[in-house]
C-alpha cells in the first residue's frame, strides 16, 4: 500500500503509525483486514503443503513417504488449518476491508476488539501446529474429533482443545463486531434492503457464528473433562453416548459449512452484476434465500451421521430437511444465471472466478443432494465421494470466491491494477487443476475407496494418480497467485476510483487506494 | 486524541492491550495444557498467564472508563456497546444450551436406550443386562460408585431465593440510577454483589456436601457430570458477574455514571439477569425435575 501521508502529530490519526506497532496495535479496519488476509494466505499454503504430502503419498498404492500415523495427523491438521485458519479468516479479512466501505462507515464499530479478534489467531495456530512436534504427535482422529478415538491423542490433546477455544473466542468477537457494525454504523439512508449482498450474507454468517461457536467450545470442553476429569459424557458405561458428541459437533458443524459459503454467495452476488452490467436479478429473493439457508442449517445436522445409528423417523426428517436446502440454493443459482442472461458480459479475472464458482459450486451442491439420500448415503458414507463433495463446495466454491474477491477489490485496496493476462493464467491453471484433482475422487468414492487412509487397493490406482497430478497443478498454481499480487503492488498501473465500468456501490466512490479512514463523514445514499 | 467531539464516532488509536490479552491467554492455556500433561511447571505458567489477563483487563477497561468519563463516546458508540453486550450474552446462552442439551439427551435418549428402549433391546441384553433406565444415574457401569443425588431442599432453594432477591435489588438500583438517587443506588447495588458472593458461598458448601457426604462427584456418571458442569459453569458466571457488579459499585461510589449515561451499569445488570435466568432453568431441570 502506498500511503504517503505526512506524520506530524497533528495528522497523527489520519494515517497509520510507523513500524511494526502499526500492525501489532492497529485498530484500523483496513490494517486488520490486511492482517487477516495475509494470515489466511500463510495458513492456505501451510494446509496446502500438508494436502500435497497427502496426495504424494496417494499417488500410487503402498506406503511411500509417510507412516500411517503421520498421514492421519496430516489429514486432521489439513482440515483444521484450512477451515479455521484459511477460509474463515479470509472471509473475516474481506469483511473488515469491505463492510465499512460498503455501508458508509468510518471503521468497524469496536476497533480495539477487532484487533484482539485477529491477534488471537496467530497464537491459536502456533499452539495447534506445535502439537505435531509433541510426544505422540498431533491430533490424528480427523477434524471432527470423534470420541473415543480422539481421546487416544497424546500430549497434543489439551493443546488442540485450547487452540480450538482460542479460535472460538476470536470468531465470537469478530462476529459481534460484524453484526454491530452492520446494524449500527450504516450511513443515513442505507436501509437494510439497500445493503449490498456481501453485507447481508455477512450479517447472517455472523449470526450463525455466534450461535454455533459456543456449541463447539462446549463440545471440546466435554472432551477435555472426559479425558482428564473423569466425566462420562461420551461413555456408555456412565449413561453417556459417543454419538452424543457427533450430534453436538454437527450441530456446530453444519452451520459452520454455511459460515464458509454464505459470504462466498455475497461476493459472487457483487461480482456478477458488475461484469454482466445489469443489476442483480431478484435482490430481495437473494436476501430471503440466504436467511432460509441459515435457518435450515440448524435442522439438518444429523445427515452427517446416517450410519451412526438413529431411529428411522430421525433419518427421514434429516433427509427431507436437507433436501429442502436445495430450494433456496437453487433460487440463488437461478438468480446469478438470470443476472447474466442477456447481459453485456465481459470476462475479466474476477468474473471468470465467479462464473466458475456458480458452475463448480453447483456440482458440489448436487453431490450433496446425492449424499442426503439415506440409503445412498449408507454406500457413500466415509468414502472419497464425500471428500469430492465437500472439496467441490470449499475449493472451487469458497476458495474461488475469495480469489474472485481478491482480484475484484485488489485495485481498490492497493490503488494498482493487476496484470489481466497473469490473472487469467492463474484462473485457468486453478480451474483445470481443481477439476483434475477432485472430479476423479467422485469415481473413487462410488467405487468404494474409503477416505482417511494412506494406502488403497490396486483398482483405485489410476484415478488416484490423476487426482494427485491435479493436486500438484492446483497447488503450485497458487504460487502464481502470490506472484500476481506482488506484481500488482510493485508494477501495477494506477487504478481509477471506479475501477470496473459496471461496478456499483459505495466502495467505488472512494479513491483508489481507499483512504485510511473510510468515510469520515457519512456519504449520501440515493 | 482527536475525534473527541461529541458528534463523531470515536475511533481509538492503536492499543497494545489486545496483544497483552493474547499473550496472556496463550500463556495461561499453554500452562494449563502442560499441567494436564503432568508437568510440574504447568501450574506456574498458568498463573503467570492468568495474571497477565488480569493486568490486561485492568488496563483495557481502565482506558475505556477514562474515555467514557471524558465524554468522548457519543450515542452511536453507546449503541455499539449495547448491541455488542446483547450479542455476547446470546453467545453465552448458546454455550449453556449445549450442556442443557446434553442433560436432555441423556435423560430422554441415551439412558433409556441403554435400558433397552426403542429398538435397543440387544444393547441392554448383551451389554448391560442388569441395567434399568432411571434418573438420576451414574450409568450402567456404576461410575464413581453409589451416590446420592443433590436434593433441591434446603440449599438450592435458599440459593434460588438469594439469586432472585439479587435480581430485585439490582432492579431497585437501576431505577435509582435513572432517578439520580445515589445513596439508594450504592446501597442496593452493594447488596446485589454481596448476595452474589453469599450464593457462591452456599454453592461451595453444596459442593463440599456432595463430595464429603453424598459421594456425588464429577465421576458419578452422567448425573455427576451434568450436575457439576452445569452448576460449575453457572457458578463461574456468577463469580464473574459479582466481580463486575462490585467494580460497577466502586465506580458508583466514585461518582461515575449519570441518569442518562450508564451503559457499564446496564451491561452488568443484563449479565446478572442472564445468570439469574440460567439458574432458574438449572433449579428446575437439574434439581427438581
Amino acid at each position: 500500500m502506498s500511503e504517503a501521508v505526512s506524520h506530524d502529530s497533528h495528522h497523527d490519526d489520519h494515517g497509520p503509525a510507523k513500524g511494526i506497532t502499526r500492525w501489532l496495535f492497529t485498530t484500523n479496519h483496513k490494517d486488520i483486514g490486511t492482517l487477516y488476509l495475509i494470515f489466511s494466505l500463510i495458513m492456505f499454503f501451510t494446509g496446502g503443503a500438508m494436502a500435497l504430502i497427502i496426495r504424494a503419498e496417494l499417488f500410487q498404492p503402498g506406503l511411500q513417504f509417510v507412516d500411517p500415523h503421520f498421514f492421519n495427523q496430516l489429514t486432521t491438521m489439513h482440515a483444521l488449518l484450512m477451515v479455521f485458519g484459511a477460509v474463515m479468516p479470509a472471509f473475516v479479512g474481506l469483511a473488515n476491508w469491505l463492510l465499512p466501505m460498503m455501508i458508509g462507515a468510518p471503521d468497524m464499530a469496536l476497533p480495539r476488539m477487532n484487533n484482539w479478534s485477529f491477534w488471537i489467531l496467530p497464537f491459536a495456530f502456533t499452539m495447534l501446529i506445535s502439537t505435531l512436534f509433541m510426544q505422540g504427535g498431533g491430533p490424528a482422529g480427523g477434524w471432527t474429533l470423534y470420541p473415543p478415538l480422539v481421546l487416544q491423542t497424546g500430549d497434543a490433546f489439551p493443546f488442540m482443545v485450547f487452540a480450538i477455544h482460542l479460535m472460538g473466542i476470536s470468531s465470537i468477537m469478530g462476529s459481534i463486531n460484524v453484526i454491530v457494525t452492520i446494524l449500527n454504523m450504516r450511513a443515513p439512508g442505507m436501509t437494510l434492503l439497500k445493503m449490498p449482498l456481501f453485507v447481508w450474507t455477512w450479517l447472517i454468517t455472523a449470526y450463525l457464528l455466534l450461535a454455533v461457536m459456543p456449541v463447539l467450545a462446549g463440545a471440546v470442553t466435554m472432551l477435555l473433562t472426559d479425558k482428564y476429569f473423569g466425566t462420562g459424557f461420551f461413555l456408555g458405561a456412565a449413561g453417556g453416548d459417543p454419538v452424543l458428541f457427533q450430534h453436538i459437533f454437527w450441530f456446530f458443524g453444519h452451520p459452520e459449512v454455511y459460515i464458509m459459503i454464505l459470504p462466498a454467495f455475497g461476493i459472487v452476488s457483487q461480482i456478477i452484476p458488475t461484469f454482466a452490467r445489469k443489476p442483480l436479478f431478484g435482490y430481495e429473493a437473494m436476501v430471503y434465500a440466504t436467511a432460509t439457508i441459515a435457518f435450515l442449517s440448524f435442522i439438518v445436522w444429523a445427515h452427517h451421521m446416517f450410519t451412526s445409528g438413529m431411529p428411522i423417523a430421525g433419518q427421514m426428517f434429516f433427509m427431507f430437511a436437507t433436501m429442502l436446502i436445495a430450494i433456496p440454493t437453487a433460487v440463488k443459482v437461478f438468480n446469478w444465471t438470470a443476472t447474466m442472461w442477456r447481459g453485456e458480459m465481459t470476462f475479466e479475472t474476477p468474473m471468470l472466478f465467479a462464473v466458475a464458482f456458480v458452475i463448480l459450486f453447483t456440482i458440489g451442491g448436487f453431490s450433496g443432494l446425492m449424499l442426503a439420500i439415506v440409503p445412498a448415503d449408507y454406500q457413500y458414507h466415509d468414502t472419497y465421494f464425500v471428500v469430492a463433495h465437500f472439496h467441490y463446495v470449499l475449493v472451487p466454491g469458497a476458495v474461488f470466491s475469495i480469489m474472485a474477491a481478491t482480484y475484484y477489490w485488489l485495485p481498490k485496496w492497493t490503488g494498482k491494477m493487476y496484470n489481466e493476462t497473469l490473472g487469467k493464467t492463474h484462473f485457468w491453471l486453478s480451474t483445470i487443476g481443481v477439476n483434475v484433482l477432485f472430479f476423479p475422487q467422485h469415481f473413487l468414492g462410488l467405487a468404494g475407496m474409503p477416505r482417511r487412509i494412506p494406502d488403497y487397493a490396486i483398482q483405485f490406482a489410476d484415478f488416484n494418480m490423476v487426482s494427485s497430478i491435479g493436486a500438484f497443478i492446483f497447488g503450485f498454481s497458487q504460487l502464481f497467485f502470490v506472484w500476481v499480487i506482488v506484481d500488482c503492488v510493485r508494477n501495477g498501473k494506477q487504478a481509477t476510483s471506479q475501477v470496473w465500468e459496471g461496478a456499483e456501490g459505495l466502495e467505488w466512490t472512494l479513491p483508489s487506494p481507499a483512504p485510511y479512514h473510510s468515510f469520515e463523514t457519512a456519504p449520501e445514499i440515493k | 486524541m482527536a475525534h473527541a467531539s461529541n458528534d463523531s464516532y470515536y475511533i481509538p488509536h492503536g492499543s497494545h492491550w489486545p496483544l497483552v490479552g493474547s499473550v496472556g491467554l496463550f500463556t495461561m492455556l499453554a500452562g494449563a495444557a502442560n499441567w494436564l500433561n503432568g508437568s510440574s511447571t504447568g501450574v506456574y505458567i498458568l498463573a503467570i498467564g492468568a495474571l497477565t489477563i488480569i493486568y490486561m483487563v485492568f488496563g483495557w477497561f481502565g482506558t475505556v472508563i477514562r474515555e467514557s468519563e471524558a465524554g468522548i463516546y457519543n450515542d452511536d458508540v453507546d449503541s455499539s456497546f449495547r448491541m455488542g453486550m446483547m450479542w455476547f450474552i446470546f453467545s453465552e446462552i448458546m454455550f449453556f444450551a449445549v450442556f442443557f442439551g446434553v442433560l436432555f439427551y441423556a435423560r430422554t435418549i441415551s439412558i433409556p436406550w441403554l435400558g433397552g428402549d426403542s429398538n435397543n433391546f440387544f444393547t441392554n441384553t448383551l451389554l448391560w443386562e442388569s441395567f434399568t433406565a432411571e434418573w438420576p444415574t451414574n450409568g450402567p457401569g456404576n461410575m464413581g460408585g453409589e451416590f446420592e443425588p443433590m436434593p433441591p431442599w434446603p440449599l438450592p432453594t435458599i440459593n434460588t431465593i438469594i439469586l432472585l432477591t439479587s435480581g430485585a435489588t439490582i432492579t431497585v438500583a437501576h431505577h435509582a440510577i435513572q432517578a439520580g438517587h445515589r445513596r439508594l443506588l450504592t446501597t442496593f447495588l452493594g447488596l446485589t454483589w454481596v448476595l452474589g458472593f453469599i450464593f457462591m458461598a452456599c454453592q461451595a458448601y453444596e459442593y463440599y456436601e456432595a463430595y464429603a457426604h453424598l459421594n456425588l462427584t464429577l465421576s458419578s456418571g452422567m448425573y455427576g457430570a451434568t450436575f457439576f458442569m452445569l452448576t460449575g459453569f453457572h457458578g463461574l458466571h456468577v463469580t464473574i458477574g459479582a466481580i463486575i457488579l462490585m467494580v460497577i459499585w466502586l465506580r458508583c461510589l466514585r461518582g461515575h455514571f449519570t441518569p442518562e449515561h450508564h451503559f457499564g451499569f446496564e451491561a452488568a445488570a443484563w449479565y446478572w439477569h442472564f445468570v439469574d435466568v440460567v439458574w432458574l432453568a438449572l433449579y428446575i431441570f437439574v434439581y427438581w425435575v
